[in-house]
């Protein structure tokens, strides 16, 4: 029976929901949009010079590394262009091109590939190379002193670093309404909290990022800042500025939440992201660091395994 | 295909089809060849017929020497070849072949019998009869079974078979519970339907207990679950803890065979075309699909899928020539272009599965073990065989992993490493 047609013969179920990994990706660099474009606003070319190099090198660091273990190229599904995205946005627009550039061969390569790729990272990638870059180019994480020739109608200061030199009365100048509106210094794609927090709420309606994640990460900045306020809020500042300047919001809902470095069962997505959140304020109040975000997430990362392990009774198991 | 909804943080719902727009049944012409299937492996040296003989519609054909297996045949005609065929996870079948003649003849042996309605005479003559009574299991010494449970609603997607017998043939289906009642001794049946048919089965006179109208709640498991409220132990089946399952066609069949004194022979088929329409069909068991087919002016092309039974735990065939059997409720035929290929992507723990999974498998982990081989591990900590089978995990993967056949394939690895064991040591 040669002329017979031949079939697909594969197995079970033959539906799929058309979700795909490259939509999701894409989805979340659509959710950063905003928060990046009023960077670019705020700190001009500069700001587009990093942004567009460092997702550039994220993804030819990802080339390069498929290329040299003769793995499948995997730049199409643009999880790289979604890491240096986001690292972009945490940079200070000033940041020069070499620290862009080992930022992202920290995080492609070091935080992501050699671990075996997509999904299989214990950290944050993003997270892992900005931690890096902290510790060994601390001059440059100094915004203040980076975005000292900006000059805006605002206040041109660091909140958090502010806060930590200078003490609570330092900022009592920022409103909410500043802050959300990105009217402080930081990183490019940090500082926007309304464009932070609509992209998180599009990113969790369409079911890419975990709410639970991103909510107990702020309940847990809230409800820490608020005790140290309540003991001494002379020396510790009111929960506002720490939800809304520093990392907090880019970290709520682009960093912890990171598909393969954070628990998937409701009860341990819920110790994690508070657990960050409580770590955070903890660096920040007490720490040497100005901001926690970044440690907290990585510190939360190395227990997530052990998190996951609190997870419900499957079906009919008897022990 | 539904694909995800915008709003991703939903659940997925899939909804079981309606009856309401569903056209009537076509009859399908008997054909020239039929084939019958059988889950007895072929035993050439044991066989106790052979080719060229010629065979009765309804006839019980008893397949081996000391052995109970038989399967009745659908045509008149003569044996034309008896031979193995391999089927899913290499399980072996006895195929029968059977060439039509011009003029039909009823076998009268079942006729003979068919006064009595015991148990012996369910189990010796309607164990291949549309819709696959599980007759075995009601004589099972070791599965003393207390409780049958009559599914009227179908378990998988786009099937409408069960749900079209309890619109059409209400009657056979009370008369095969009278019989099932008589025969076993079992008082206590439970009907399970969907919301749409609890009316007609008022009249039954049974208790009818609703099943919910999204995929999966019809899955055995899950009615133990949540009607029975019983839980099915990881690993074990129903039967295991007393409690049988039956379709509402299989019911019906054995009404049916008793009220008309002859072996139903045609089985109902939901079948799904290239564009999603759904059609009713009655045709004898052993016809080939492509006769199917033929009669809707489908023609197939390279690449495209034929699938017997459901979307989510069917399984697909070689051949257009692949025959209808007792238990084929759906044959659904996708498009080449409709066919979303697997991929080798890696797990990335997004925890889409975990929401999706009915029976709270840690499936993110469990999926990495399966892939390394190691089901001894994924058995014994990530609870591999509390799996219902139901394949909603595949269907949501963002990866497109495989996962479900992951699943299927550690089981039926672990399986034969155990008989293989228990052979050893035996």
């Amino acid at each position: 029976m040669v002329d017979n047609n031949r079939f697909i013969v594969s197995h079970a179920p033959f539906r799929h929901d058309g979700s795909r990994i490259s939509t999701r990706n894409y989805n979340i660099a659509l959710a950063a949009l905003p928060a990046i474009l009023l960077g670019i606003i705020y700190y001009g070319m500069p700001a587009v010079g990093v942004i567009s190099l460092s997702i550039s090198s994220a993804i030819i660091w990802e080339f390069i590394f498929c290329r040299a273990t003769k793995s499948s190229i995997t730049i199409g599904d643009g999880n790289a262009a979604i890491i240096g995205m986001i690292l972009g946005m945490l940079l200070p627009a000033t940041a020069p091109w070499w620290f862009v550039i080992i930022g992202t061969f920290v995080a492609v390569i070091i935080g992501k590939q050699i671990y075996g790729g997509i999904g299989a990272n214990p950290f944050n990638p993003v997270v892992v190379a900005i931690a890096v870059l902290m510790i060994s180019w601390k001059d440059i994480f100094d915004f203040n002193e980076a975005l000292i020739n900006y000059d805006f109608d605002f206040a041109m200061v660091y909140p958090l670093s502010a806060l930590k030199h200078f003490g609570v009365s330092a900022v009592d100048s920022f409103s909410m309404g500043d802050l959300l509106m990105g009217k402080q210094s930081g990183g490019i794609g940090s500082t926007f909290g309304l464009g932070l927090i609509a992209g998180g709420i599009y990113l969790i309606i369409r079911g890419i990022i975990r709410w639970e994640i991103a909510f107990s990460f702020l309940a847990g900045i809230f409800i820490t800042a608020l005790l140290f306020n309540m003991t001494d809020s002379a020396r510790y500042a009111g929960p506002v500025i720490h939800l809304f300047a520093g990392y907090t919001l880019i970290g709520a809902f682009f960093l912890a939440t990171e598909d393969s470095s954070s628990p998937v069962n409701f009860i341990p997505m819920l110790i994690y992201g508070a657990g960050t959140g409580f770590l955070t304020v903890l660096i920040r109040n007490i720490g040497v660091y100005v901001d926690g975000v970044i440690f907290a997430i990585l510190i939360m990362n190395l227990v997530n395994p052990l998190l996951d392990k609190i997870r419900p009774k499957a079906i009919g198991r008897v022990a | 295909m539904i694909k995800r909804s915008f709003i991703g943080l939903a659940k997925p719902k899939l909804e079981y089809g309606s009856l309401e727009d569903t056209p009537s049944l076509k009859q399908i012409p008997t054909s020239k060849e039929i084939t019958l299937l059988s889950k007895c492996p072929f035993d050439k040296k044991n066989l106790l017929f052979k080719k060229k003989e010629t065979v009765k519609t309804g006839q019980k054909l008893l397949l081996y020497k000391e052995r109970d297996e038989y399967v009745v045949s659908s045509v008149t005609g003569q044996v034309s070849s008896i031979s193995s065929y391999t089927g899913d996870f290499g399980r072996s079948y006895t195929a029968i072949t059977i060439v039509v003649a011009d003029d039909e003849e009823i076998d009268d042996e079942f006729k003979d019998i068919s006064k009595d309605s015991s148990l012996e005479t369910i189990k010796n003559f309607l164990a291949f009869a549309p819709g696959n009574p599980p007759v075995k299991l009601f004589s099972d010494k070791d599965k003393s079974i207390n409780t049958i449970v009559v599914c009227c609603a179908d378990s998988d997607l786009l099937i409408t078979t069960n749900r079209y017998v309890v619109k059409s043939d209400i009657d056979a289906i009370k008369n095969g519970i009278s019989i099932l009642k008589t025969a076993t001794g079992i008082n206590d049946i439970i009907m399970v339907a969907s919301q749409s048919q609890m009316h007609a089965l008022s009249t039954t006179g049974e208790k009818v207990n609703q099943v919910n109208d999204t995929y999966p709640s019809a899955l055995p498991h899950l009615i133990m679950k949540n009607i029975l409220g019983k839980t099915v132990p990881a690993g074990k089946n129903p039967e295991d803890i007393g409690v049988c399952f039956i379709s509402a066609e299989a019911v019906a069949s054995i009404g049916n065979a008793f009220n008309s004194n002859q072996i139903p022979v045609t089985k109902i088929i939901t079948l799904v075309n290239k564009d999603g329409s759904k059609a009713l069909v009655s045709a004898r068991i052993g016809t080939p699909a492509s006769d199917i087919f033929k009669a809707f002016n489908i023609t197939l092309n390279e690449n495209d899928r034929i699938i017997f039974g459901g979307p989510m735990t069917g399984s697909s065939v070689y051949s257009e020539d692949h025959p209808v059997q007792p238990d084929t409720d759906a044959i659904i035929i996708q498009d080449s272009d409709d066919i979303q290929f697997i991929s080798d992507y890696p797990c990335t723990n997004c925890g889409d599965c975990i929401r999706v999974c009915p029976a709270n498998i840690q499936i993110n982990l469990l999926v990495r073990f399966l892939e390394a081989g190691q089901y001894e591990e994924a058995a014994d900590q990530y609870d591999l065989y509390s799996c219902i089978e139901c394949g909603l995990c595949s269907y949501v993967c963002v990866s497109g992993m495989p996962i479900f056949q992951y699943i299927r394939s550690a089981k039926y690895e672990l399986d034969r490493a155990n008989t293989a064991e228990a052979t050893n040591n035996g």
